[in-house]
């Protein structure tokens, strides 16, 4: 029999499983929450009772649809939830779930791993009170928590809107929203209006509402620091040359997410820099396929796409692990799903120019602002190395420990290349990338213990 | 062409020691230092760390005792500071049988070398170091065996033989050389070509390149050995530790981090220049260290790694005079324990390049050990 391991519970690897259940497969699904729905339809713990009105919003069908497909799907998948993928070597996948560590050798595998929040730090973005704006979310979507009374919202991307309506239905109402993309520049999105009016509706609904409520939104901002004694007070940004304080209690902070890409990596899949949203992305065919040839990728995971592109997705990776099984595929469907697929690019495209990762801010950032808040190191630690030769950020991390705390780079990656092509003058692509390695997430040592 | 009087081959420790003390010693010397990639990129930036004279084979310990001197004025040699401490090192036994074992190594070393080093009993060891698990029956504590930092030690060997003028050409990678009449010509894989008068071979686990170019290949395995790392803890071990029959050694940095590495050694991919940490390793080493440190119970592995390492059947280094071709040396293949070495090997290199002897013994590394028996006789 082919074991098909399917990595995340999203909606990719919900729809890719569901192909390979039709298709009379049994794939196993690890997947680290301990319930199916991944990111945007995360599904709240037990004994919450809030509607998927309340919860998913406009999204609240697709959440529907998507948990109940995988509901359908129980007994027929080797489902594991609360399991980690911590290493991936050669055919064989470790995991760790409840204290014990496993592993599954695997003839073909599907990664829908998803992404992260990207975020170029502020002074004072360490303070107690201060969240990454997806981990914001979280607290939101899964318990109902709101970081303080009032908070602020700072970075750029649809979810800075979303959030802040979220928040109002939440009953909170957000201190403002302060978007480093000047506004003429969102405008460019209506040049993607044509590729997805939906989606363009519901974020002008999102913008009338704040106005509505009397929510400050702040375009083209310069965020100068997040102050507190020692949590958070207030925030301070530039806007046309002028220094504003906005007083909050909280701060909900992101620029824009970051595929999740270690497990790709650890697998051999190679990377190329991606100019539009300036990132290391795996190398993939339309469908899915790598160069590996028993690896397949899906969703954010592989490059931000949003949760529709995800299912596409999904669908594809399993269609064409099918296909390369010499199994049937239907032809229609996978041309169907293709043409989607190239409309949301455009779609993606523009809303990748409509909200930018804000890199020119690392060349600003003062000498004192932390990066790596792992390791405690500041931009200023980074431009010394880089003038003390560190012509990339492996070396940068060999002199400085960048990147070499418990995320290993996942969270400041992005913002240290920056930080570091600013000071040496080059490329971004020249500076290369923080090579993970496993554990993909810290690996307690009584857990293995107990397990050998 | 450029015209050296010698080109090194490798910017790890090996050859940027080298190229270091020979512009020291010969100041209008014309040197070029040949790296594929960065400086101390492979294993010479990547090791576990360990600064230990005691526990080496008899026949390494005047190498290694040179090299410990060096060591000691590491600092003002380097121009920085590389985390260089004596810490001190332990070897646990956790057998009776096994007791013998340390017992023969503490008097070779201090009788025969003069090390500090003494036998704790299980008492002893419990006073000294309480963390240690109890059944074991006893260690050797060698007080003046250390560590320092890998990834800057070989960052600041690279720097530092540039501030010595050596003409330092990272990122050029070597394709071919060759012998004609009095000169070596060294050929780079972007078509650059270089002259000198002496070669060193310092290429580290891809040092059979050079040998075999010039007909004495060895027979090298290149492996990895596995190492991984903790989130911080309080800092609580301050020696350097291994155990006589498991296969972990671990230390704490000051940091607070635990590093730890251990075997089974893993494939790698010297022609790609790859390296993998195993899974299973990671998992067999967290396991471990509980055994030794019950404390370590409650850390978490953040991550893992490994490097490159060339070994040879008699796990000694070559390092010496070609057996072929006068006016090539080499110093390779350290069978991972060659970073201690590498300040030691660096003054032995430079003497052979400048005056065709060493004051150190190192004829157990002579690379004619692996000559086919014909060819040895014919030699001798
Ligand atoms: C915090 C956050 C909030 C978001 N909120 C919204 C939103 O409100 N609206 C919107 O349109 N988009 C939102 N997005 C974007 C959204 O994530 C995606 O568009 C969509 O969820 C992508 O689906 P996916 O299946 O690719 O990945 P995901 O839905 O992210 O699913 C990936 C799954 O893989 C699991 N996983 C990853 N690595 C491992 C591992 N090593 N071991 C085990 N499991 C692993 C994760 O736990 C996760 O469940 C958000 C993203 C983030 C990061
Ligand atoms: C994971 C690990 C842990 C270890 N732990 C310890 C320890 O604790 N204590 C200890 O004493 N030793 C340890 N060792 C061993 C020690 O690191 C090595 O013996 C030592 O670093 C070897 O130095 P080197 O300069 O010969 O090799 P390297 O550092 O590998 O340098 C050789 C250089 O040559 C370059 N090169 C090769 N071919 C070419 C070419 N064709 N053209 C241009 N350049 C080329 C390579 O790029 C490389 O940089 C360990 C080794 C490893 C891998």
């Amino acid at each position: 029999m082919t074991t098909i391991v399917i990595v995340g519970a999203g909606p990719a690897g919900v729809r890719a499983a569901e192909c390979l259940v039709a298709a009379g497969c049994r794939p196993i699904i690890l997947d680290e929450n301990d319930r199916s729905g991944g990111q945007i339809y995360r599904r709240q713990p037990p004994g919450f009772v809030r509607s998927a009105q309340t919860l998913y919003g406009t999204e609240a069908a697709k959440a529907e649809a998507l948990h109940r497909s995988f509901d359908t799907l129980a007994g027929k998948v080797d489902y594991r939830p609360g399991t980690i993928a911590w290493g991936l070597h050669a055919g064989v996948i470790h995991t760790v779930k409840a204290g014990r560590v496993d592993r599954i050798a695997f003839d073909r595998l599907i990664l829908a791993t998803g992404a992260t929040d990207r975020i170029m730090p502020v002074a004072g973005w360490t303070r107690p009170g201060v969240f990454s704006m997806g981990g914001a979310q979280i607290a939101l979507k899964f318990q109902g928590c709101v970081p303080g009374r009032r908070p602020a919202l700072v970075g750029t991307g649809p979810l800075l809107y979303l959030l802040a309506n979220q928040y109002l239905k939440a009953g909170v109402t957000p201190a403002g929203v302060f978007d480093t993309t000047p506004f003429r520049r969102q405008l460019r999105l209506v040049g993607g209006l044509a590729w997805d009016p939906r989606t363009l509706l519901i974020g002008l609904r999102y913008r009338l509402e704040l106005v509505r409520w009397g929510v400050p939104v702040r375009c083209g901002i310069d965020p100068l620091a997040i102050e507190g004694d020692p949590a958070v007070t207030g925030f301070v940004y530039a806007k046309s040359g002028k220094r504003h304080v906005i007083a909050c209690d909280g701060v909900a902070l992101g620029h824009g997410l970051r595929s999740e890409t270690q497990l790709a990596e650890l697998a051999g899949v190679s990377f190329a820099f991606d100019r539009r949203t300036r990132q290391w992305l795996p190398q993939r065919d339309e469908e899915g396929r790598t160069p590996l040839g028993t690896v397949y990728l899906a969703g954010d995971g592989a490059g931000i796409g949003g949760a529709d592109v995800a299912e596409i997705e999904g669908k594809l990776a399993a269609w064409a692990l099918l296909h390369d099984l010499n199994a049937a595929v239907d032809d229609g469907e996978r041309t169907r799903a293709l043409r989607q697929l190239r409309r949301a690019a455009r779609f993606r495209a523009a809303l990748d120019a409509g909200f930018p990762w804000p890199h020119d801010i690392a060349a600003r950032l003062d000498d004192g602002v932390v990066v790596c808040r792992c390791e405690t190191l500041t931009a200023g630690e980074l431009r010394r190395v880089a003038a003390e030769g560190a012509p990339d950020l492996g070396r940068a991390k060999a002199l400085s420990r960048i990147g070499m705390g418990r995320c290993q780079g996942r969270y400041c990656g992005s913002a240290c290349a920056e930080i570091l092509s600013a000071a040496l003058g080059c490329d971004i692509a020249d500076v290369g990338r923080l090579r993970p390695q496993a554990p993909t997430k810290p690996l307690h040592v009584d857990d293995v213990e107990a397990s050998l | 062409m450029s015209v050296y009087d010698t080109i090194i081959i490798g910017g790890g420790i090996m050859g940027c020691s080298t190229a270091l003390h020979l512009a020291r010693a010969a100041p209008r010397m014309k040197i070029a230092l040949l790296e594929r990639g960065l400086c101390g990129a492979q294993a010479s930036g990547v090791n576990f760390g360990n600064v230990r004279s005691n526990g080496r084979p008899v026949s390494q310990m005047p190498l290694s005792l040179r090299s410990r001197e060096i060591w000691s004025r590491i600092t003002e040699l380097l121009g920085v500071d590389c985390e260089y401490e004596r810490t001190g090192a332990l070897k646990i036994a956790f057998r009776d049988e096994d007791l013998a074992v340390l017992e023969g190594h503490v008097r070779d070393a201090r009788d025969g070398f003069g090390l500090a080093v003494e036998m704790l009993g299980s008492a002893g060891l419990r006073q000294l170091f309480p963390w240690i698990a109890s059944g074991a029956v006893g260690a050797r504590h060698s007080l003046d065996d250390g560590v320092a930092n890998p990834r800057l030690v070989a960052a600041a060997f690279g720097a530092a033989t540039r501030r010595h003028g050596v003409d330092v050409r990272e990122n050029f990678a070597v394709a071919s050389v060759s012998h004609s009449g009095a000169a070596f010509s060294v050929v780079g894989e972007g078509g650059a070509a270089l002259v000198a008068r002496s070669l060193v071979n310092c290429a580290g686990a891809w040092g059979n390149l050079v040998a075999s170019s010039f007909g004495e290949a060895v027979p090298m395995q290149a492996l990895g050995p596995q190492m991984g790392v903790t989130e911080p803890l309080p800092f609580f071990i301050l020696p350097s530790t291994s155990t006589v029959n498991s296969p972990i050694y671990f230390r704490q940095v000051r940091r607070g981090n635990i590093v730890f590495g251990g075997g089974p050694r893993a494939e790698v991919r010297p022609d790609l220049v790859r390296h993998y940490s195993l899974p299973e390793n990671t998992a067999r080493h967290a396991a471990l260290l509980r055994s030794v440190a019950p404390a370590l119970k409650s850390a978490r592995v953040i991550r893992a790694w490994s490097g490159i390492e060339g070994y040879l059947p008699d796990s000694l280094p070559i390092l010496g005079p070609s057996a072929t071709t006068p006016g090539l040396v080499h110093g390779f293949g350290f069978c991972g324990s060659g970073f201690q070495l590498g300040p030691g090997v660096g003054a032995v290199l430079a003497e052979l390049v400048l005056g065709g002897a060493t004051t150190t013994p190192i004829a157990a590394f002579d690379i004619r050990r692996f000559a086919p028996a014909a060819a040895q006789e014919t030699r001798a």
